[in-house]
């Protein structure tokens, strides 16, 4: 036991530094996206189309990582894009998790018709194709920041309220929260004083997890140019116009998908490494 | 007794949750701005044309109204008609189901393989670099999504090294002489392997796309029951009797580690279903996501619908199976 905590340690905290490094390079390149963008990433220049990255022959001075078919500086879009991304992780993640972790507390502590409530619709939910489900409701709310996150929190609570449900399940039932209860405190501050602190590691792994979800969702739904007002630039269109000329200019898809890649990648990773950080049997 | 009153619960349950699915998408959708049928007339139409069309298609009832007509009309196997197609809801999923079930099952298969060979590998060599190795990947796979995996595939083995389709499910130019849609499963049976060969190379990468996750998932999970059955006497007996650690393994840890991977497997094949829409996309796959996203783009309402209920019934079904394979094999409830 002792080996594989301190293994379990010695990993967690490279893991931690390149993710949470990745992720805070991320934040700072979106919040100043308009003074590090060498170009407007809506400019269009035809005569500029297609240009190769820096180390091609014939590549473009100035534009570093190549032009799109419209002339429009691939850096430049792919750190705008990082500011749709972002968002749509921090806003659409911390709600999912409120409201998702919040029903599956209430339902795996107080047990009876609200657990058989929350039971019967996660259910429900689990039988919808997901990303099906995403675009019928962007489809229904129409394009935007606030229906991809609408979209994502309606999809994605059943993550949080299944995980959260079992495990409130499995620490209700040990002794302390009914000691707990005899030292005279009751039902609803036993749940947050006894049972969220116990829970609150995999919440916190499931919420970092869930945001790398966001930027995917957020991808897929611009893939299929159902995300926000197809002008502004976002990955998920990057790649979608990438996909189409991917034989001739191969840069278009590969600089977003890199990012987009090493996103996804450190906000699971960063759950992985604070889950063994904050995990009370590890610790 | 045990079994069948399982049985019965299970189908009950699974029939709550569909009715449940059914409400939900037919309430969603009919509050989809845009009128379909205005989308259907010429730009000229009159206003009594739209209206016309509308009681034909039912849209002017009230939506309560509208699900009892459409219900009825499901249980009599009769999902209304498309839209944009204006052919029967069924005939057009039912056209399109075999090519996503091959896909699923091709990927589930690719799975498997993939990871058992992870586990079974990595309990071999525990504790070794190569163990670790696995993890490592492991760890890699699972944290990348199917639609991440599938750009990935496609720019390494359809663009820098095109072994692969990217696109479609067959070459156009070839002449298929097959009478159902299930290719693959066709062009073995009448043994033309130039064409299962075309269908194989348009199918691996988008099912491999949809494997990895699962295999990842298979491959961590086996792998931890397997270490854990090697400790136990039978394990250590067989050791005793001169067997070799590879069949040791696969002979007598094995039958005994696979039943929780079994559970989770049927879940985890639900999510991979459902990851079908968007890899069929990905790699313009004629299957049923990818009609399903025409639909929602066409607003073709009664095709939204018959897709989204056929995948919910066959994510329950999935599960009743794996339920039901599940109480077969575990004598624990078999006996009970």
């Amino acid at each position: 036991m002792l080996d594989g905590r301190s293994q379990v340690r010695r990993r967690a905290g490279p893991r931690l530094w390149l993710s949470g490094g990745w992720l805070t390079a991320l934040a700072l390149a979106a919040i100043f996206a308009s003074f590090l963008s060498p170009h407007d990433p809506l400019a269009q220049d035809l005569f500029l189309g297609r240009m190769p990255p820096f180390w091609v022959d014939s590549a473009e001075p100035g534009y570093f990582l190549g032009t799109d078919s419209l002339g429009r500086d691939v850096l430049s879009r792919i750190l705008y894009g990082s500011r749709v991304a972002l968002t749509v992780a921090l806003i659409a993640g911390t709600l999912t998790c409120l409201i998702g972790a919040s029903l599956g507390l209430l339902a795996g502590y107080l047990r009876g018709w609200v657990d058989v409530v929350v039971s019967r619709l996660i259910d429900i939910w689990m039988a919808f194709p997901p990303v099906l489900f995403s675009i019928l409701l962007i489809a229904v709310l129409g394009p935007g920041l606030i229906s991809i996150i609408i979209a994502i929190v309606v999809i994605d609570w059943t993550r949080f309220a299944r995980v959260v449900r079992a495990e409130a399940m499995a620490q209700g039932a040990m002794d302390y929260p009914a000691s707990a209860q005899v030292a005279g405190r009751t039902r609803l501050s036993t749940m947050l004083v006894e049972i969220l602190p116990n829970v609150l590691p995999t919440i916190v792994a499931l919420l970092t997890l869930e945001m790398g979800i966001a930027v995917i969702v957020e991808a897929i739904l611009s893939f299929v140019n159902l995300s926000i007002s197809t002008d502004d630039p976002t990955w998920g269109g990057m790649i979608s116009e990438g996909r189409v000329s991917i034989y001739q200019a191969w840069w278009v898809i590969v600089f977003p998908l890199i990012t987009l890649f090493l996103t996804v990648l450190s906000f699971s990773q960063l759950g992985e490494g604070l889950k063994d950080r904050f995990d009370p049997v590890l610790r | 007794m045990r079994l069948l009153r399982t049985l019965l619960f299970r189908l009950v349950s699974t029939a709550v949750t569909l009715v449940g699915v059914a409400v939900i998408v037919f309430v969603v959708i009919r509050i989809v701005p845009g009128n379909p049928i205005a989308m259907m007339l010429p730009p000229g139409a009159t206003p009594e044309d739209i209206a016309l069309l509308t009681a034909h298609y039912g849209l002017d009832k009230s939506i309560p109204e509208q699900f009892f007509i459409w219900a009825g009309g499901v249980l009599q196997g009769d999902f209304g008609t498309s839209i944009t197609a204006r052919q029967p809801v069924l005939t057009l999923v039912l056209g399109r189901l075999p090519a996503t079930l091959e896909l699923s099952i091709m990927a589930l298969v690719i799975a498997v393989i993939l990871g058992g060979a992870a586990a079974l590998t990595g309990t071999r060599e525990r504790g070794t670099k190569i163990e670790a190795g696995i993890d490592v990947t492991n760890g890699m796979a699972l944290s990348i999504p199917d639609f991440l995996w599938g750009l990935i595939l496609i720019l390494l083995f359809g663009v820098a090294w095109p072994l692969f389709h990217i696109s479609g499910r067959v070459t156009p130019s070839l002449d298929l002489p097959f009478t159902t849609d299930f290719y693959l499963f066709e062009s073995v049976i009448r043994l033309r392997f130039d064409i299962w060969a075309d269908i194989v190379s348009h199918m691996f990468l988008p099912a491999l796309a949809l494997a990895i996750p699962l295999a990842a998932i298979i491959g961590q999970l086996l792998k931890q029951s397997l270490k854990e059955t090697m400790h136990f006497d039978y394990v250590t007996l067989a050791r005793t009797k001169g067997y070799g650690e590879t069949r040791v393994i696969t002979r007598e840890a094995l039958p005994n580690a696979v039943l929780p991977t079994l559970t989770l497997v049927g879940v985890q094949f639900t999510f991979l279903i459902g990851g079908t829409v968007i890899i069929e996309r990905l790699f313009s796959y004629q299957g049923l996501g990818n009609m399903a996203i025409d639909a929602v783009i066409n607003r073709d309402l009664p095709l939204i619908q018959g897709i989204v209920i056929l995948f919910a019934v066959i994510f329950t079904v999935v599960n009743l199976v794996v339920d039901l394979t599940y109480a077969l094999l575990n004598p624990r409830l078999r006996h009970a």
